[in-house]
């Protein structure tokens, strides 16, 4: 199938779920409140004599924003499980792969939301000096972010329709979200030490290459999981 | 069952080679300098390890010609492979202590390679739980072998991200660019023992490759209502 077309096709699907997203806003709203307590959840999980904000903050935003990724992978296929809704996507005469981009996208779009109203939270609670890195955070939390959302697209349309779903996909994601969270700390860690932009060179090489292998994986490997 | 019967004594054979090189290991090798008796393990661990990830690597590629030829056998030697991968996981994870603790002073530290042979473990473990939670033979066969294909992949990823992370843990001997840094005979007895992990991994694998085929020859029997429900 032509590229345009490919695009065209998933963007029209990313888009009816955003739609739905954004007339009921249900699932946006408990994602945000969710990072919101998991930051105070935090704040409380720690003695603050001993452990100074600047010293937690990077465990804090990267493994609140990989459990809310988790909740949020949770709804992409669950969405279409409603009247075999799914099975009509699957007669729709598109590729399967433009299914896939398209619930990628989509679910983009909701992670990228609540990052976009965390971070800033993050600073604000925790008092971090973030603003001159903002623009290296972002890159950073952008390439972790389409690195583990391409494999959980891909692993949540396997576990919607299996015993458990809600359960399985955070036992099979996290061993795969554990290295770019691993290397998103690292990385976040130098920046709010104010160390040179080149130490954290390493780790967004490793991301970008990470995220190259994971949606050309992902985009091979769909079709398979959706074969009726 | 010829299959069955072969793999229990293929897995026999190892266990009987296996005593014979701790034999040698603790009687002809010599006692490193600076470990001790401790460095001993090094034979089991090592093996372990190599067998541990090579396993994920087969159970992927099995998985990839899986999804173009649909041939059930892949399927059931990418499940059997896996298990067995799981197992020498847990050589790995329980032997890495045991030297741990007289040379680092601890069981368990957070060091990079143990993280992450840790995550392998788990990935393993995810596969397995995936296969149990699916119940139509075919599709948990796609299932598994997507999961297995992003698991191989993962692979190298692990490998090049432990260079990346300050880490307690020795660095590869005898795989490196270069000779093998260790004496002749540790080198020899090293080998030996790989070569029985090797035995031990394919005897553990047709074991379990022939109890897969079994019971899916009694699924279909008792799907096809040959057997009732007991």
């Amino acid at each position: 199938m032509p590229l345009p077309d490919l695009l065209r096709h998933s963007w029209a699907l990313a888009a009816k779920d955003l739609r739905i997203e954004f007339r009921s806003r249900t699932a946006i709203l408990s994602a945000v409140v969710f990072v919101v307590l998991a930051f105070v959840v935090f704040n409380f999980g720690r003695d603050p004599t001993a452990v100074p904000n600047v010293a937690l903050a990077p465990s804090i935003l990267w493994v609140t924003f990989t459990l809310a990724a988790i909740l949020a992978l949770n709804r992409a296929f669950n969405l279409e499980l409603e009247n075999q809704a799914f099975d009509g996507l699957l007669l729709a005469p598109i590729d399967r792969s433009s299914i896939y981009l398209g619930k990628l996208i989509a679910n983009l779009v909701f992670v990228a939301t609540f990052e976009l109203i965390g971070v800033p939270l993050l600073i604000l609670f925790f008092n971090l000096r973030l603003l001159p890195y903002l623009g290296p955070l972002a890159l950073l939390i952008g390439l972790a972010t389409l690195g583990f959302v391409a494999v959980g697209t891909l692993f949540s349309a396997m576990t919607v329709r299996t015993r458990f779903a809600e359960l399985l996909l955070p036992v099979l994601l996290l061993p795969f979200m554990i290295l770019p969270l691993s290397w998103g700390v690292q990385a976040t860690v130098r920046l709010l030490a104010g160390r040179p932009l080149s130490e954290i060179a390493g780790w967004l090489n490793m991301l970008a290459v990470y995220d190259v292998v994971f949606v050309a994986l992902a985009l091979l490997l769909f079709p398979a999981t959706v074969t009726e | 069952m010829r299959m069955l019967r072969a793999g229990r004594w293929i897995s026999g054979v190892a266990l009987a080679l296996l005593a014979g090189v701790y034999v040698r290991v603790l009687a002809y090798t010599p006692v490193e300098a600076s470990q001790g008796l401790a460095q001993k393990i090094f034979y089991l661990h090592v093996p372990a390890a190599i067998w541990a990830e090579t396993a994920m690597v087969l159970v992927g590629l099995a998985s990839i010609v899986y999804l173009f030829t649909k041939d059930p056998r892949l399927d059931r030697f990418a499940a059997s492979s896996a298990e067995v991968g799981t197992i020498f996981c847990v050589i790995v994870l329980t032997t890495g202590p045991i030297w741990g603790k007289p040379i680092w002073g601890t069981w368990w530290t957070w060091d990079a390679r143990l993280t992450l042979t840790l995550f392998l473990f788990l990935l393993y473990v995810g596969y397995l739980l995936l296969r149990s939670a699916v119940v139509d033979p075919a599709t948990r066969a796609r299932y598994a072998a997507v999961l297995g294909i992003c698991g191989m992949c993962e692979v190298p990823f692990i490998h090049l991200s432990v260079y990346m992370f300050p880490t307690l843990h020795p660095m590869p001997i005898i795989l490196q660019p270069g000779r093998p840094k260790l004496p002749g005979s540790m080198l020899t007895t090293w080998l030996l023992s790989l070569g029985v992990f090797t035995l031990f991994y394919v005897g553990f694998v047709v074991q379990r490759y022939a109890l897969s085929y079994l019971r899916e020859q009694l699924e279909a029997a008792a799907g096809a209502g040959g057997i009732g429900h007991a």
